[in-house]
């Protein structure tokens, strides 16, 4: 018995008696079933097993609190109306803009942040962290940490902009076909079926496979793999207003079909279109990262998340854990985009459940 | 019952119709390369005349719609032709790694199929507790993960801490049953995760929008009690949702056994697929991207039939 | 309807009912303290327009919240047990035995994967009153009291083999099978036509008064109301505004709003006959239509419509008045046959039409929130036809837009800016009209545009509109099921049945016998202010034949 396992368990009783004591139930439940999974946890893996869960809850409770003060932040900057709804937001949605905030002063500045040069060798290979360079060497001696700070430009760039360029597409085509109807209509359908009948990343491998891994192959590939989900949305919400009266009372006027979609129908669909682009843009994302970590997504010496995995995995089979760093990136910034996403769709769903 | 078949036998060339549209697109897209195979094979010591010989012997004199033909008609037999690199017949490359990839695939199914359906289910009916919400913050983050991260993250904690699993997932002939669940347990454990994820929140969306539906209050209203209002009102008519999801994450499995393969270095289709994409090894990617398109097909047009064949308004008539 | 129903014991008690709603941030009040008393064997009327309450207390006298809904204070007292503090399994074992439910939409209230007949004896085999084969006669009996066709057999259909007005008949019975105390019927006949409706309140009534059921009806119809309760409570956003039974309710109300709702039609305005020696404004010649691939919907529809007169086409769904419409503005073009507007045939399709001709026939919609775009500014609604056609722009678009608002008596400083979800129902039908009017044209098809307002405020737009046709010289194709407003408004009268045109002439003529007799069926079979209408239909068709002649 070490002191930190009675401290730890004091203070988790504690607590628990607390919170059952003000009355609190949310706050009493989760925390005494913390306290009994310890016990299960603290009698099979020890002493490190606790610490592990203290150390988890910890890192749960900092971003918690992060979030909070940062949804606290945006309300008080915010104009009334944004922070009005801002203010019901879940702490998920808040920690998820947190994170996309952060990302984006990382890509913004990151020559900036980064203490050396993108492609600058510095120390051997894998050399391991000093002061010098926070998370060690990669495989060539290239400080990590400013490799992953770049790397959020390219990853992230690259994914933002074959995500505008599938929307782009589908969009305009889901409009176009829901203002137009009949056989065009049809066809754009049955050719979005198509192409979705392919499964999204072997039909990438063979458009790189034909035209070789260049960024630009990929941003196509992406625009023509995922806009047709893009325009099936599009396709139904625009669907949706189309059917509305005022749409036939402005056809009837004799309204060309741009000032349709411009005027009448897009003002009406905007909240899920941006819930889509950031489900789409998890998508993508997820797609260029495993395209790259494949080898054939950005192309060395450029830095990248999904080939710095690749590139540095042998370190894993020695139990360092750098590697899974950009991996974690991926992961959180897509995490961060589906909180928020998932809150804009609870939102627009209303009070289904 | 005359709908039922007339509307599966629709569905049924629909699909077949795509697979065609889609075997076009393979074989084209490739054709659309300047260059052809012969000069891949010969690359540097390629003269007029060798090219012409070795044209005509590979019948790539022809016009591309015959060849197409030639192709499809192969296909469908399970010849795609020899491979650039090797020489081999592409049939003997994938043949044996294709049941690796189902097998894993399936390994990673029996699994997750009924653990995800089952936790699916009970997540809907404890809506907006806070077990329901744990469980959309960790299923949220299981999906948004890459296949790679949970799988390094396994090998990290399952093998090289522990040592409980092997990190590489290398198969041979003789190993027993159990030896091979071992081995690849880890591979299947990534794709379970990720799966189970998508699978429970795509069940929970189902069933919550089942559990909406007026005749469900209807029932609350006649004094059913909650489980009889599950079992006899809403499971019925839940199997067409059910097969769906059900359908669509095996078909997502399919893709995302890609990245699993290459993670712990499994013998299956996917390595084979991003190896001849890497060397531009032609007829090996047409065959591996076809194979996998198939498939995917196959299983949604198994969901879109599953869900004619429960639908209570098909199955009886007016 | 026993009238005699106060003397007997109370069965429902509810005092000071609250029942709060989520809306996603907050809980806020429905039901603001709602008393209500109801003794065995009393139909009692509930009253009020949508989101007045009266569902929601319907589901709190079984003890039941919606999701997203919580009872949060008074008390219900159901024969001696108290509702609101009793357990769920307690509340449970009521529902369905001693308080059964009948549901506003019967096609989503029966589960598509059982036989009716299996749903209706789940109760009773439940609650082990009956066993299977007596659960089941049973049902054949109740399914003849209500005059169900076939009734030995239709109980072994799936829901969806079976038409709407005999499911609702069948869900009736479904709730008298374990004979409970009191049933909740909430909009039974709303989804109903009219004609479908009178054979479904005519089996209500009959059961009810059979096994002496005490019942609460829900409706937002008062002459449905009328014909069905002992009493009646209004509501009005959440909250009671009188009580009393039907006569005196009837004839002798207290309260404002009661009395606005009760109002009838004040309005009406002398008969115009055509014009001599004019062609007609507006001339549908043997149109026959039909959406793709469908069956045709219009089959030689043929009317005329004068300069500055108003012609009513009635029907009910499903007759073609509305696709009618459609082939006059060019959305769908006919098959055969032909519109002529002022003697010239015009283009079959509206994307054929000159801006001028396209500018001379305008729409008002039914529903205001549909026809307006919530996200644009009511200055830009109506400036943008005068924009489009006029070519009118800054200052003069400006003084046109508030001449318009003047024109449908809206403030022009305080409306030029707001968006449409901002306006009350009534305001935005007048936006409505003015869009239509900033085209400036000399026909106006008006499709429903009374039936989703108030009797008060339905009553304003038609005064509106009767005064823009005397100041502006329009004329009008008035699309509408109420035969109130087309006694009120209209000229001449077309009726319309399966997409036919049955029968038409002036309005005095349509009104006074002999009718066509589908024009009969019609005329009789909508609801009456007279409580003793019902019944007085009945003896008049016979009991027995209004199963048949509203099978339709």
């Amino acid at each position: 018995m070490s002191t930190f396992v009675i401290v730890y368990f004091a203070f988790l009783i504690g607590a628990s008696c607390l919170a059952a004591y003000m009355d609190r139930r949310s706050v009493f439940m989760p925390l005494f079933s913390l306290t009994l999974v310890s016990f299960v946890v603290g009698i099979v893996g020890g002493t490190s097993g606790l610490w592990f869960i203290a150390i988890a809850a910890g890192l749960l409770a900092l971003a918690a609190g992060t979030s909070y003060a940062f949804r606290e932040f945006l309300v008080a900057i915010l104009p009334t109306n944004a922070a009005k709804e801002l203010k019901t937001a879940p702490l998920t949605a808040a920690f998820g803009l947190f994170v996309m905030f952060t990302y984006a002063i990382a890509g913004f500045f990151a020559p900036w942040i980064a203490p050396h040069g993108e492609t600058e060798v510095i120390a051997s290979a894998f050399a391991p962290a000093d002061e010098n360079m926070l998370l060690g060497a990669d495989q060539l001696g290239r400080d990590m940490f400013s490799r992953i700070v770049y790397g959020t430009r390219n990853s992230v760039g690259l994914a933002l902009l074959a995500t505008s360029a599938a929307f782009l597409l589908g969009a305009s085509a889901g409009l176009y076909a829901a203002v137009r109807g009949g056989w065009m209509d049809q066809f754009l359908g049955r050719a979005a079926d198509v192409i979705m009948s392919i499964p999204s990343l072997i039909f990438a491998l063979l458009m790189l496979a034909i035209f070789g891994p260049k960024i630009i192959v990929i941003i196509i590939a992406v625009a023509i793999i995922f806009s047709p989900r893009v325009f099936r949305l599009v396709r139904s919400v625009a669907g949706n207003v189309v059917v509305m009266d005022y749409i036939e009372a402005a056809k009837l006027r004799g309204e060309k079909r741009g000032y349709l979609i411009r005027k009448e129908i897009l003002p009406n669909s905007t909240a899920p279109l941006i819930a889509e682009f950031g489900l789409e843009f998890c998508f993508v994302f997820l797609l260029v990262a495993g395209l790259s970590f494949l080898g054939l997504g950005i192309q060395p010496p450029a830095a990248d998340w999904g080939s710095m995995v690749r590139e540095n995995a042998t370190l894993i089979s020695f139990g360092d854990i750098t590697p899974l760093i950009p991996a974690a990136a991926i992961a959180l910034l897509t995490v961060a985009v589906n909180f928020v996403v998932d809150w804009m769709l609870f939102r627009s769903s209303g009070l289904k459940e | 019952m005359g709908d039922i078949v007339s509307l599966i036998g629709k569905r049924l060339g629909y699909g077949l119709i795509t697979l065609l549209v889609i075997s076009v697109i393979i074989f084209f897209m490739v054709e659309m390369l300047p260059g052809d195979a012969a000069e891949a094979i010969l690359q540097m010591g390629a003269t007029e005349e060798n090219l012409a010989a070795l044209r005509e012997e590979m019948g790539l004199d022809r016009p591309a719609i015959i060849r197409y033909f030639d192709w499809l008609a192969g296909a469908v037999v399970g010849d795609f032709g020899v491979s650039i690199t090797s020489g081999e017949p592409v049939s003997a490359i994938i043949g044996e790694r294709f049941v690796n990839t189902l097998f894993l695939a399936a390994y990673a199914a029996v699994i997750a199929v009924p653990f995800a359906v089952i936790l699916g289910i009970v997540v809907a009916l404890l809506r907006n507790t806070l077990f329901d919400r744990v469980a959309n913050v960790l299923t949220l983050t299981s999906i948004s993960s890459p296949e790679f991260f949970l799988g390094y993250v396994l090998i990290l904690l399952l093998a090289v801490r522990t040592d409980m699993f092997p990190s590489l997932a290398s198969l041979s002939a003789d190993m027993s049953f159990g030896e091979l669940l071992h081995r690849t347990f880890l591979p299947a454990l990534t794709l379970v995760l990720v799966v189970t994820a998508h699978m429970m929140r795509m069940t929970r969306a189902a069933i919550i929008n089942l559990l909406s539906s007026p005749y469900i209050e209807m029932a609350r209203l006649k004094g059913t009690p909650p489980l009889k209002v599950i079992v006899r009102h809403a499971l019925p008519n839940a199997w067409a949702p059910i097969i769906n999801v059900i359908a669509l994450n095996l078909a997502y499995l399919i893709t995302g056994v890609v990245l699993v393969e290459v993670v712990f270095v499994y013998p299956g289709i996917g390595q084979t697929l991003v190896d001849a994409v890497s060397k531009q090894n032609f007829p090996v990617v047409q065959a591996c991207c076809l194979i996998f398109a198939a498939t995917f097909i196959l299983l949604n047009l198994a969901a879109d039939v599953g869900a004619i064949l429960t639908n209570p308004r098909l199955r009886h008539p007016k | 309807m026993s009238a005699t129903g106060k003397k007997k014991q109370v069965l429902l008690d509810i005092e000071g009912l609250k029942i709060e709603g989520f809306t996603g941030e907050e809980w806020v009040p429905i039901i603001k303290g709602v008393d209500l008393k109801l003794h065995r064997g009393e139909v009692m009327g509930l009253i009020g327009e949508s989101g007045a309450g009266k569902s929601t207390i319907g589901a709190a006298a079984m003890g039941y919240a919606r999701d997203g809904t919580r009872i949060s204070g008074g008390s219900i007292d159901f024969d001696g047990m108290e509702l609101t503090t009793a357990t769920e399994s307690e509340r449970r074992a009521l529902r369905g035995a001693r308080i059964a439910y009948v549901a506003q939409s019967a096609a989503a209230s029966f589960n598509p994967a059982h036989k009716i007949i299996d749903q209706h004896t789940e109760a009773p085999l439940h609650y082990r009153i009956q066993k299977r084969m007596e659960a089941q006669e049973d049902a054949m009996e109740l399914y003849e009291r209500l005059r169900l066709p076939n009734p030995k057999e239709i109980g072994f259909r799936y829901p969806h083999q079976v038409s709407g007005g005999q499911l609702q008949r069948a869900m009736t019975a479904m709730a008298m099978s374990c004979r409970p105390d009191l049933i909740i019927f909430d909009e039974p006949t709303t989804a109903l036509d009219v004609t479908t409706q009178i054979e479904v309140l005519a089996a209500i009534r009959d059961i009810v008064d059979q096994f002496d059921t005490a019942a609460i009806y829900i409706t937002h119809d008062l002459a449905v109301v009328a014909q069905m309760a002992d009493t009646i409570k209004v509501l009005l956003k959440g909250e009671e505004v009188e009580q009393a039974s039907t006569e005196k309710m009837l004839s002798d109300p207290q309260e404002d709003y009661t009395k606005s709702l009760w109002a009838v039609r004040s309005f009406k305005r002398p008969q115009k006959s055509r014009p001599k020696d004019a062609t007609a404004l507006v001339s549908v010649q043997n149109v026959d239509a039909a959406y793709t691939g469908g069956e045709k919907v219009l089959e030689d529809v043929s009317f005329d419509i004068y300069e500055g007169m108003t012609v009513a086409v009635v029907g009910e769904s499903g007759s073609g008045k509305s696709t009618t419409a459609r082939c006059i503005t060019g959305l769908l073009p006919p098959m055969s046959g032909q519109v002529l507007f002022k003697g010239e045939p015009l283009p079959p399709s509206y994307h054929d039409r000159t801006k001028d001709q396209l500018r001379q026939a305008q729409m008002i919609y039914q529903m205001a929130d549909t026809a307006l775009n919530p996200k644009v500014r009511i200055s830009e609604i109506i400036g943008r036809p005068a924009q489009f056609y006029s070519g009118l722009k800054g200052a003069e678009l400006k003084s046109r837009v508030d001449e318009l608002l003047d024109l449908i008596e809206l403030e022009p400083s305080q409306y030029y800016d707001r968006y449409p979800p901002e306006l009350s129902g009534g305001q935005k039908q007048r936006i409505g009209i003015a869009r239509a009017l900033a085209a400036e044209p000399s026909f106006i098809i008006c499709d429903e545009v009374t039936s989703a307002l108030d009797q008060l405020v339905a009553e304003g737009i038609l005064k509106l509109l009767d005064r823009l046709q005397k100041e502006l010289g329009l004329a009008y194709m008035f699309i509408t099921h109420d035969l109130a407003t087309v006694r009120s408004i209209a000229d001449e009268v077309v009726v319309m049945q399966n997409g036919k045109v049955v029968e038409q002439g002036p309005k005095e003529e349509m009104f006074t016998p002999p009718h066509h007799p589908y024009t009969d069926l019609l005329l009789s079979s909508v609801p009456e202010m007279d409580p003793n209408w019902l019944t007085t239909l009945l003896e008049e068709r016979g009991v027995d034949n209004v199963g048949e002649s509203a099978d339709v």
